[in-house]
């Protein structure tokens, strides 16, 4: 009853405060627009130099995954490459093809390489292989291999921000200590915010999930209900850790500047990033966070279309971290009284 | 049997101490009054009564029982010195949570915010929200949520403070008429004429209980016409 009351009181706060209620929903469907633009697009052309070849063999490499130029000398192309005109200049010194490569973007010094390699092939007549998807295909975009992700980063990040700064707002205004004059249990606090919020996060997880799947086309070949019970859970780690992180800040500032402590590196762990070149101990620091968990089970739904068996490990994780810190919170209240 | 005994009570902040050995009772149906300049402990003193916090050395009782316990915030009314409400909702949103946290549900709940909101004369204005309150208000707002459960204990810390001199004599009129129907009621003031309508004042000066009397006890005790005058003899003849 009391915690019901909490939670009503919170939705009601919440209903007012249409600043907070566009955060919390617009401005992750505004972000992963973005992203979908910027990852989604037309593959990028290289503009590639071709630099003394003779005209038939320039005839043969014409392929339609470049833009190709022809120069006269060696001298010309590198002075095209020079003025930014060119990402890499392609010629045959002494029968031995030798790519120089403006450089500065290794995303595009890759794809000269990949479609002179190509080109190379098809004109050795080497057979071209038969390729095959276990998991998503062809046409499986990087928009459509970190979404996943993003989806829950986005579920965690404003819940993490919210929470953190309501229960703050309580603390300072006084109203906590107020609250902390009724007959109110501690644990009765903390599950009053979980349900208040969860209401929230859980409509924010299904809208954000809809969004990514049914506006911006992203792959998903798993459960819906999964997503968002992914979703929930995470969103539920982040609200309680959120709660409890704000009783060490004394003001918003401080709980912005948790950001950088607690968020970001999660970020580099959760799977965006590609963590196998980096130090197998460093790698281990991935499994303190919550995030990682979440990131791993959205992928494997979304992308392998995973059953509850496969990645009950992650929901179990999930769920131990928002008990740990529920039970922390409630811990935490001691400071607000003494029992 | 008293209503709040507080026995031989100190507590500290790290090095500070900010109440030092503090001993007082409570009667049943009086306004107590502690009397004392900002910084003396009075508000200290006050969470210590409620439970909210707990002394390091000493006993607090409420109705006999030993503090803090749970059981006990259910039965005292309590108004803090800042007003602790949500200003982005109503008065009346705000009057059904705390009633909520007392109990109080459906039609009970009604008529008790209705009542609490009459005492304080806030009934046109049960619909607006917190924020379009002014200071003396949101004071009022305050006080009638402590009355919500209809406690037997009042408990009050600087209740009247930023409220226009007819409101503040208005509230008195109703603290009276709460204590006729046998509301205990403790409650802090820096304030001389205020403290005078209370019926028993304890002054507290720099943490220490320097006296616990009538307003008139303490002026005969000090040979003084009035209570500031008494304050200052009676505290230690330093005016803080
Ligand atoms: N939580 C706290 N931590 C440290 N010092 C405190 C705390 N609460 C109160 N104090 C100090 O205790 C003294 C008494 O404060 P308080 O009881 O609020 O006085 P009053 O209510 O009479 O104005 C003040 O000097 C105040 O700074
Ligand atoms: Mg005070």
């Amino acid at each position: 009853m009391r915690t019901r009351a909490l939670a009503i009181r919170i939705i009601r706060q919440f209903l007012r405060d249409k600043r907070t209620l566009a955060l919390l929903f617009l401005a992750p469907l505004l972000v992963l627009t973005l992203m979908h633009f910027v990852f989604n697009g037309q593959q990028v052309k290289p503009h590639i130099g071709v630099a003394g070849i003779a005209p038939q063999m320039y005839e043969s490499l014409n392929i339609k995954d470049a833009n190709l130029t022809s120069y006269d000398n060696q001298k010309d192309a590198e002075k095209a490459l020079k003025n930014g005109d060119l990402d890499a200049v392609f010629s045959i010194v002494n029968g031995q093809p030798a790519i120089l490569m403006e450089g500065s973007d290794p995303a595009v010094s890759r794809s000269v390489i990949l479609v002179l390699q190509k080109a190379l092939q098809v004109n050795l007549n080497v057979p071209k292989p038969n390729v095959s998807y276990l998991h998503g295909g062809e046409d499986l975009s990087s928009f459509d291999s970190f979404g996943p992700v993003l989806i829950g980063f986005f579920s965690f990040f404003f819940v993490f921000l919210l929470a953190g700064v309501a229960f703050l707002r309580e603390r300072t205004t006084g109203t906590l200590e107020r609250l902390m004059a009724t007959p109110i249990r501690r644990s009765e606090v903390v599950g009053g915010y979980l349900l208040g919020f969860g209401v929230f996060t859980l409509l924010q997880a299904s809208l954000i999930a809809w969004y990514s799947i049914s506006v911006l086309g992203m792959y998903m070949v798993g459960a819906v209900g999964l997503v968002l019970l992914v979703n929930l859970l995470l969103t539920l780690t982040a609200l309680t850790l959120g709660t409890l992180l704000s009783s060490y800040a004394r003001s918003e500032f401080q709980i912005i500047q948790f950001i950088p402590i607690v968020i970001v590196p999660q970020v580099f762990f959760s799977g965006l990033f590609n963590l196998d070149a980096m130090e197998p101990w460093l790698q281990k620091i991935s499994y303190a966070m919550p995030l990682y968990y979440g990131a791993d089970a959205m992928r494997s739904i979304m992308i392998r279309g995973e059953a509850f068996s496969d990645i009950q490990l992650d929901i179990f994780v999930l769920l131990g971290f928002s008990i740990l810190f529920a039970l922390l919170n409630i811990l935490a209240l001691k400071k607000q009284r003494a029992i | 049997m008293h209503v709040v005994d507080v026995l031989s009570v100190t507590r500290r902040f790290g090095a500070k101490t900010v109440l030092k050995d503090v001993t007082l009772s409570v009667e049943r149906g009086e306004i107590f009054g502690l009397l004392g300049p900002s910084g003396s402990g009075k508000t200290t003193l006050i969470k210590l009564m409620t439970g909210i916090d707990k002394s390091d050395e000493g006993t607090v009782r409420m109705l006999g029982e030993q503090m803090p316990k749970l059981a006990m915030l259910q039965r005292f009314g309590y108004m803090a010195q800042s007003d602790a409400l949500y200003q982005e909702l109503t008065a009346l949103e705000n009057l059904q949570f705390f009633a909520s946290l007392y109990g109080l549900s459906g039609s009970r709940r009604k008529e008790r915010i209705q009542a609490a909101m009459k005492v304080v004369d806030l009934l046109d204005h049960l619909n607006k929200p917190v924020a379009a309150y002014s200071g003396g208000m949101k004071r009022r707002l305050s006080l009638a949520i402590s009355l919500l459960h209809e406690p037997e204990l009042l408990i009050l810390d600087e209740p009247t403070v930023g409220i226009d001199p007819v409101l503040r004599q208005s509230i008195w009129n109703e603290l009276t008429a709460l204590k006729e129907r046998g509301t205990t009621i403790i409650l802090t003031t820096h304030v001389m004429d205020e403290a005078e309508k209370c019926d028993r004042i304890g002054l507290i000066r720099n943490g220490e209980l320097t006296a616990v009397d009538s307003p008139e006890g303490l002026k005969s005790a000090s040979g003084t016409d009035s209570l500031e005058q008494a304050f200052i003899v009676l505290g230690g003849g330093v005016r803080a």
